[in-house]
C-alpha cells in the first residue's frame, strides 16, 4: 500500500515485515529516527515476538546482534558514522562468524572535523570488513533492499549493510509502497539458522585459527564473496517478479548502452544526476547513468561489461582517501583495466555539501578534466588556507 | 513542479509544515517530497524545510533554490537577507506578521498574516505552521484545504489535531475573503 512516509519510517516498517526477533541499537544522528520507529513498532505490538534491546554503545549493539544471531534468531541493528567506527571490531568479526545480521547505515561523514551530514566516508571505512554492502537510490529502494537483505544474507551466511544517505533519504518524506505482510512472508521464509548455539549441544564458533590455516579461511571468505554476486542478482530478480519493482540487483542502467559518457554513482544523488542527463540528452548529447547498488562484493565483471562502450566514465563519489583520492573510482579503474575508456573522478557532497543540477551539468560538459576534482571547491578558501610544508626542514641532525 | 521553501525557527514546526504539505499533496494523488535542512536542532535556531509537489515522479534531491512559494514562519528571520533568495517571478510569499512587511520584492504575491495570533487564539500555543498552510491552500490552490485537514488529522490525534485544524481553517477563510494584511 502507498504511504507518504519519512524514509526512516519506511525502513522501520520494512524491517518489521521481515519479523526480526531481536532489534538492538544505540541512537546516532541521522540513524535515530529508524531505531525510534522500530522501537515504537515493537512497543505497540505491531511487530510481535521481537525483543527490542537498549544498549549502552554501538559496540554493544552489534555485539548483541552477533549474540542473538548466533543463538539462531533474525537480528537487526543500525548506525551511522562514528557509531560504525566504534563497533568496528565487531563489524570485522560478524562475517568471519558467518552471521547474517542486517544493519542499516544512515550514511554520514566521519570526524574530525565533526560533521553530522551526509557522505559515504563511514561506509568506505568498512569496505574491507567482508560485509555485503548495498546502496539505496530512493526511499522505496531503501525499504525494498532491507527486505531483500535478510534473504540475501541468510542464504549467503553473511552480514549485510544497507547504506541509506543520511538526511537526504532518512529524513525525506516520499511516496513509498509498503508491501503486505503476506507478500513479504511469501518472499522471505522463516529464518532457518545454520548456526544455533545451544547449551545442551555445546559447540564453539570464532575460535583461534593458526598460521597453518588462517590464509585458507580468508581465501574461502573471498571465494564466498565472489559467489554472493550471483545471489544478489537472483534475489533482485525474484523481488522484481514478486513485487514488480526493479529494486536491488547489482546495478541499474539508465541510457547506458548507447551513451558516449556514463556517469557512475551510488545512493541518493542518482536522481539529480538522471535529471541532468535527461536535459543534456535533450540537447543532443549522449549521456548515461549507472547506479551502483551493490558495492560489496564489487561486481567488477557486470560493471566492466556495462561500461565497455563508454568513451568516458565520470565517477561521482561521496568519499575519498586522503593521499590517493576517490575510492570507488579506483575500483572502477581496476575493473576496467585494459579498456579504452577515460575514467575521471569527481569527489562531491562531502559532509553534506549540496550537489545541484547546475554544478553537475558544468562538470559533465567540461573538456580535459583533471583526474580528480572536488565539486564546488571554494578555491579562494584553499588559496588562503593552504600552507605548503617545506620538505626536509624539520630540523635535527 | 511546484516548489515550496519554509523558513522558521526550531520549535515552530517548520519540518512538520513541509511534511504536512507533502501528505496533503499525496492525498490528492500527486507526487511530493519533503525534507529538512538540518544542522541546528535547537529551539529558536533558524530551520529551513522544503517541499516539492508534482504530477510526475520527483527524482531531484537538491535543496530548493528557486521556490515558487516561500513560507516565513518568523519575521525576525527577514533580517538575514537570504530568506527571499531565488523566489520566482509571480511567486508567493507568506509572512507570519500582524502588519505589512516592507520589502523590495517585485512581481510577488505577498501575504502577511498574523499566524501567531491565530495560533494562540485556536491552539493556545504560538505555533504558526498549520495556520500558514491554511493560508497557502487558500491563495495558491496548489492543495485543497480538505487535504490539509486530513494531513493534520493523520499527524495529530485528538484535541491537538482539532485545534490545529480550526486554526488552519480560520486562516484559510480569512485569506479567501482577503481579510489579512
Amino acid at each position: 500500500m502507498l504511504y507518504q512516509l519519512e524514509g526512516s519510517q519506511a525502513i522501520a516498517r520494512a524491517i518489521a515485515l521481515c519479523r526480526p526477533k531481536v532489534i538492538c541499537a544505540y541512537p546516532i544522528t541521522p540513524q535515530t529516527h529508524i531505531v525510534e520507529a522500530a522501537g515504537e513498532l515493537v512497543r505497540s505490538g505491531e511487530l510481535s515476538d521481537c525483543e527490542y534491546i537498549n544498549v549502552e554503545s554501538e559496540m554493544a549493539a552489534l555485539s548483541v546482534a552477533i549474540g542473538s544471531e548466533a543463538a539462531g534468531v533474525r537480528s537487526y541493528t543500525a548506525t551511522s558514522s562514528q557509531g560504525l567506527l566504534y563497533m568496528m571490531e565487531a563489524v570485522y568479526n560478524t562475517p568471519g562468524l558467518e552471521l547474517p545480521v542486517v544493519m542499516t547505515l544512515g550514511n554520514r561523514a566521519v570526524g574530525s572535523p565533526i560533521n553530522i551530514w551526509n557522505d559515504h566516508s563511514d561506509a568506505m571505512s568498512a569496505r574491507d570488513a567482508g560485509w555485503i554492502m548495498l546502496f539505496a537510490e530512493t526511499n522505496q529502494e531503501a525499504a525494498d533492499l532491507h527486505i531483500q537483505a535478510f534473504k540475501i544474507g541468510e542464504q549467503a551466511k553473511c552480514p549485510i549493510m544497507v547504506c541509506v544517505d543520511g538526511f537526504i533519504l532518512t529524513h525525506a518524506y516520499d511516496q513509498v509502497d509498503i508491501p503486505s505482510q503476506q507478500d513479504v512472508d511469501e518472499f522471505l521464509p522463516p529464518y532457518n539458522p545454520h548456526i544455533s548455539l545451544d547449551v545442551n549441544n555445546p559447540m564453539a564458533i570464532g575460535t583461534m585459527v593458526s598460521p597453518e590455516y588462517f590464509m585458507e579461511v580468508r581465501y574461502l571468505a573471498h571465494r564466498k564473496q565472489m559467489d554472493i554476486v550471483e545471489i544478489i542478482q537472483c534475489t533482485g530478480e525474484s523481488f522484481k517478479k514478486k513485487f514488480g519493482r526493479d529494486s536491488g540487483g547489482l546495478l541499474h542502467k539508465y541510457n547506458v548502452d548507447d551513451a558516449e559518457t556514463v556517469v557512475v554513482a551510488m545512493g541518493s544523488m542518482i536522481g539529480t544526476i538522471k535529471d541532468v542527463v535527461d536535459e543534456l540528452n535533450d540537447e543532443g548529447k549522449k549521456f548515461g547513468v549507472l547506479s551502483l547498488t551493490c558495492f560489496r562484493p564489487f561486481p567488477a565483471a557486470a560493471l566492466a561489461d556495462s561500461l565497455k562502450n563508454a568513451k568516458k566514465v565520470i565517477v561521482i563519489e561521496k568519499a575519498f582517501a586522503p593521499g590517493i583520492g576517490g575510492v570507488l573510482s579506483r575500483e572502477i579503474e581496476l575493473a576496467m583495466l585494459g579498456g579504452n575508456s577515460e575514467i575521471i573522478s569527481i569527489v562531491a557532497g562531502l559532509g553534506g555539501r549540496i550537489i545541484t543540477k547546475p554544478m553537475l551539468k558544468e562538470c559533465f560538459l567540461k573538456k580535459n578534466n583533471e583526474k580528480t576534482t572536488f565539486l564546488g571547491l571554494k578555491e579562494d578558501t584553499i588559496a588562503r588556507e593552504y600552507k605548503p610544508i617545506k620538505s626536509c626542514n624539520y630540523g635535527g641532525a | 513542479m511546484f516548489q515550496i521553501r519554509i523558513h522558521g525557527r526550531g520549535g515552530q514546526g517548520v519540518v512538520t509544515a513541509a511534511e504536512l504539505l507533502s501528505v496533503a499533496a499525496f492525498l490528492e494523488k500527486k507526487y511530493a517530497q519533503a525534507f529538512p535542512s538540518f544542522g541546528s536542532e535547537r529551539m529558536g535556531a533558524p530551520v529551513t524545510a522544503f517541499c516539492r509537489i508534482s504530477d510526475k515522479e520527483i527524482r531531484l534531491r537538491e535543496p530548493i533554490l528557486e521556490p515558487n512559494a516561500l513560507i516565513i514562519q518568523d519575521k525576525t528571520l527577514l533580517g538575514s537577507s537570504d530568506v527571499f533568495n531565488g523566489i520566482v517571478d509571480n511567486g508567493y510569499v507568506f509572512i507570519n506578521s500582524p502588519s505589512k512587511v516592507e520589502n523590495n520584492l517585485k512581481n510577488i504575491n505577498l501575504m502577511c498574516i498574523d499566524a501567531t495570533g491565530i495560533a494562540l487564539e485556536h491552539i493556545g500555543k504560538p505555533i504558526p505552521n498549520a495556520v500558514l498552510l491554511g493560508s497557502f491552500a487558500a491563495l495558491t490552490g496548489i492543495i485543497k484545504i480538505d487535504s490539509v485537514i486530513e494531513a493534520i488529522k493523520a499527524k495529530f490525534s485528538g484535541v491537538m489535531g482539532e485545534k490545529n485544524i480550526d486554526a488552519a481553517v480560520a486562516a484559510y477563510e480569512k485569506t479567501k475573503i482577503g481579510g489579512v494584511v
